[in-house]
């Protein structure tokens, strides 16, 4: 009856690295897959980062791999500038309150429909989620009449409140999908604890979800802070955010590459820091929620 | 079927072990008889299931080789060992319907359609899901669920050995019952080598031929139900099987009797002088109630009625022991000494089981 | 989960629904309105009727542009869907290296769409860009903003550079959640790698695969930023999409009446895909909750 087409493996008696040695060579093929990616994704960014160390002569003067003239002159330039880093503080600005009213109106909305059924709530959810899949193109003339007419325009509750419109109904959908990992008899247990609701929440409830709530931000600032087409849109000088100011780089002169370079990675910073901050919990955040 | 022959087997989850309590599963060297069931019964991290993911080949030991019927297969990755494996939550393939899903591990091997399709029919007839062979998979029920992995596992008719790891955890109460009968009986028709870890001890001795019991990282003792019952090899397996547990008293040995705070205990066999800690153990179901003076003081606390016997509880010089009696049993209000039936005398030294003279001749 | 009946709980959405009636429910109703009317100027407007609707519907140019569109979103879904998929597969399951991974694959996902399109811009040009430069070298004519072929395929390449991550990410998500037992059971049931793929791996992600598919077909549907960076729509109209089209024609040449029009139905149009693909996603859902 034995069919065993095992090959019995030469009397070794103690420890063989027969198992390290498999798994050494397991791990090549995936290392290389993942090695030529991120290569992909790394050489174009390296290459901004390469032309915002050049002088424009060196940039247009002839072809290197990295910069031979080392120069932080197109930092400098930034930094120094307020009409450039004004951009930047502008930008930071609008997407934190964003994230903080997306967040905000987001957590009870979030909170109803996860445990409570009421009338038209699937409509309701689906005719948010509609909201996500508005295209800005659409909404940029309508949006620029509407905050011009109430004076608004121009300022950076404008543009947070604008990006609210794909945000929060993203924000509602991770945060419900968070929520119905919790317990219902959590919030039994909590109320016949003698818990109000708004104790319960802010007490007990937000830590649960502590991790979802990470995700739904990380994901606010990531929609609000790439977004441009509204956000110029709604914007002239007061509250112009630096991508917009990023347009506007060509001079008489023709184009400030190493500048427009600078600015870009400037751009890329606030960004990697929040992945930075978050990134134990992108692979936990994404394993949680249904996002 | 086959044999499986544990040598020289040890594990430790550290790089470089030094002492004996770095290893997670100490020294084994033993033969599991082809054919035989076996449950692997101890409490949590007391190395069954380390134990279990070498013989599944999940986990490599760090010393010691493990041999079916002679063939080594230490290394043996373990598709290569041919062995079938139920999990402790079912594990089946959702988009598949019941019939593919049993049929998998034959189509892996390409084995003839026919003979898979008769094969499968018959395994639908055995755990009872011939009407639903085409169902999806998704939709059943976890005990549903968890039987097709059990037929999965019996499919194929040449595995060396079947392997369970606690696989009716996530079963009701009603179902673990049937799904228990029916793995008996499966294993009474077809014979495989069947490897079953479980914590709980009705379904270690209901299912098993032997049971293995294991304590921090040891097997204490290998032995039919009743033998564990009657003869614990180690004061833990007294503890761990029965309800209640062994009672141990702390004693002093001497011939054939032995000295429990201060009263004279015939054991009924003579035992070689020990040293370190020794102590004799009776189960509850050989403590007799007396009320005639003789045997050791001790006082009723409390009797439970659990229907098919009563438990009296009792102090004994300070300590906590058990006795069972009978339904009927009147149970005297005066009753102040407690003694053994001589059948039921264990002799331990520093926890494991002394052998009295006359048995070890 | 048994959810209760509780029709209080509409106050705990209200807050939502003002904020988004404010900045969704008032322009779009704007919109509506330009789309049956006509002006001459002067904040005149009279009643059109569907007059505009049936004007884009006969017009060659929306239809080239929703042409283009669909194309792209189609392709771009081809590829990185796919190579999403095999990057999750090959990316580290724990430790150190996961985390480096997520960080860098993140990346691209928090640069603002305008600074993606000017890298890529930069990149692909001939005189001081990497790719255009090497290219050029290599003897093959490459010119993203005279070539058909090479305009679409920088926009093709800068999206997949873009948006793989979030379809890797998602599907890694998927893939984390799948316990050890089954892939345990595949080896003892020797399943071949494919299979294991094809049974184990895939139907665990097929709930973040559709969240992923849907997300990237809105996007991509969406897409103005990126394109109107790079090419700005050319050469000549060839990567002229609805968005970069409505924008010209709302704020470039002011034609309000056709573009509210326009708008309406290139809403449609998404809203319909989507809402298949949430029809879809919900069954798929119902059906695992069994």
């Amino acid at each position: 009856m034995t069919d065993v087409t095992t090959q019995p493996i030469s009397g070794a008696k103690t420890v063989t690295p027969a198992a390290t040695r498999r798994k050494t060579s397991r791990i090549n093929g995936p290392a290389i897959v993942m090695g030529l990616y991120l290569l992909f994704l790394l050489l174009p960014i390296y290459w901004l980062l390469n032309m915002s160390l050049k002088t424009n002569a060196e940039i247009l003067g002839g072809f290197s791999l990295w910069p031979r003239d080392l120069t932080f002159a197109n930092y400098t330039k930034i930094l120094t500038d307020p009409s450039w880093y004004m951009g930047y503080v502008n930008s930071m600005i609008y997407v934190v309150m964003n994230t903080v009213i997306s967040i905000t109106v987001a957590l009870p909305a979030a909170y109803a429909f996860s445990r409570y059924t009421f009338l038209g709530d699937k409509h309701l959810f689906f005719w948010l989620l509609t909201n996500r899949m508005a295209p800005p193109a659409v909404f940029a003339l309508p949006f620029f009449q509407l905050y011009s007419s109430v004076g608004l325009f121009d300022t950076h509750i404008a543009v947070a409140l604008a990006h609210c419109l794909f945000n929060v109904p993203l924000a509602v959908w991770i945060l419900e999908g968070f929520m119905r990992g919790v317990p219902k008899e959590i919030d039994e247990t909590a109320y016949i604890d003698g818990y109000s609701f708004g104790r319960f929440f802010i007490r007990i409830f937000t830590p649960l979800i502590a991790s979802g709530i990470g995700v739904a931000a990380f994901f606010c600032f990531m929609f609000s802070w790439v977004e441009l087409l509204l956000s110029r849109t709604l914007t002239s000088v007061d509250a112009k955010p630096i991508a917009a100011t990023m347009t506007r780089t060509v001079s008489a002169s023709g184009m400030d590459w190493g500048v427009l370079a600078a600015a870009g990675v400037l751009t890329i910073v606030p960004g990697a820091l929040v992945i930075y901050f978050v990134r134990n919990y992108i692979a936990k955040g994404f394993a949680l929620g249904r996002v | 079927m086959a044999k499986i022959t544990l040598d020289n087997l040890a594990h430790s989850y550290l790089p470089n072990p030094s002492s004996e309590n770095d290893f997670a599963l100490k020294e084994l060297n033993h033969d599991w008889t082809d054919g035989e069931a076996y449950a692997l019964l101890g409490s949590s991290g007391c190395g069954k299931s380390t134990l279990l993911n070498i013989i599944s080949g999940l986990l490599h030991p760090s010393q010691g080789r493990i041999l079916f019927d002679d063939k080594d297969v230490t290394h043996a990755p373990t598709a290569e060992r041919n062995i079938a494996q139920v999990f402790q939550f079912p594990v089946v393939y959702d988009t598949m319907t019941v019939r593919d899903n049993l049929a998998f591990p034959l189509r892996n091997r390409g084995d003839d359609p026919k003979y898979i399709a008769q094969r499968v029919n018959q395994i639908a007839a055995m755990i009872g899901m011939e009407d639903r062979l085409n169902q999806k998979a998704r939709g059943l029920t976890a005990d549903a669920k968890q039987k097709i992995s059990l037929g999965r596992g019996m499919v194929r008719e040449d595995v060396n050995a079947l392997l369970f790891d606690e696989p009716l955890t996530v079963i009701d109460p009603h179902m673990k019952w049937e799904l228990r009968t029916q793995l008996k009986a499966l294993h009474h028709e077809f014979g495989h080598t069947m490897i079953y870890v479980t914590h709980d001890q009705t379904e270690a001795l209901t299912f098993a031929d032997k049971v293995v019991v294991m304590y921090d990282g040891r097997v204490v003792q290998i032995g039919t139900p009743q033998e564990l019952f009657e003869r614990p090899a180690h004061t833990f397996v007294g503890y761990f099987i029965g309800s209640p547990g062994m009672n141990l008293f702390d004693a002093t040995i001497d011939g054939s009797t032995a000295s429990i705070s201060g009263t004279q205990i015939d054991l009924g066999a003579g035992y070689t002088p020990q040293t370190g800690r020794t102590q004799v153990g009776v189960r509850p179901e050989f403590i007799k109630l007396s009320t005639d003076g003789t045997g050791i003081p001790a006082r009723i606390q409390r009797i439970e009625d659990v229907g098919r016997h009563k438990i009296v509880r009792l102090d004994v010089n300070g300590q906590q022991i058990a006795a069972i009696a009978d339904e009927g049993a009147n149970i005297a209000a005066d009753t102040n000494r407690i003694v053994f039936d001589p059948k039921g005398i264990n002799v331990y030294a520093d926890d494991w089981r002394v052998q009295p003279q006359q048995e070890a001749a | 989960m048994n959810k209760t009946v509780n029709q209080k709980a509409w106050f705990l959405v209200l807050p939502v629904l003002v904020l988004v009636a404010f900045s969704a429910v008032i322009p779009l109703m704007t919109v509506v309105n330009y789309s049956v009317q006509d002006t001459f100027g002067n904040n005149q407007f009279f009643w059109a009727g569907l007059e505009w609707f049936r004007e884009m519907l006969d017009s060659e140019r929306m239809w080239n542009a929703l042409t283009r569109q669909l194309a792209f979103s189609a392709i771009i879904l081809a590829i990185e869907i796919p190579l999403g998929i095999f990057v999750a597969l090959n990316m580290p399951k724990k430790g150190f290296w996961a985390s480096f991974c997520l960080v860098l694959m993140s990346l691209p996902l928090l640069i603002p769409w305008n600074v993606v399109g000017t890298i890529w811009q930069i990149f692909g040009r001939v005189d001081i860009g990497l790719l255009g430069y090497t290219l050029d070298k290599l003897g093959i004519s490459y010119n993203y903003t005279q070539d058909f072929i090479a305009a679409w395929a920088t926009l093709i390449v800068m999206d997949v550079w873009h948006w793989t991550s979030l379809v890797a990410l998602l599907a890694y998500a998927g893939l984390q959640s799948i316990p050890d037992a089954y892939y345990q059971a595949a080896k003892i049931d020797q399943a071949s790698r494919w299979k294991v793929f094809r049974y184990i791996e895939l139907p665990k992600m097929a709930g973040v695969l559709m969240i992923a598919i849907l997300l990237r077909f809105m996007d991509s549907f969406m897409i103005y930023t990126e394109p109107f960076v790079v090419t700005g729509g050319g050469p000549g109209n060839a990567t002229t999409f609805l968005s970069i089209d409505l924008v010209k024609m709302a704020m470039g040449q002011f034609d309000l009446g056709p573009a509210a029009a326009f708008s309406i139905m290139y809403f449609l149009v998404i809203l319909l895909i989507s809402w298949v693909f949430y029809t879809v996603m919900t069954n798929l859902d119902k059906r695992d909750g069994v």
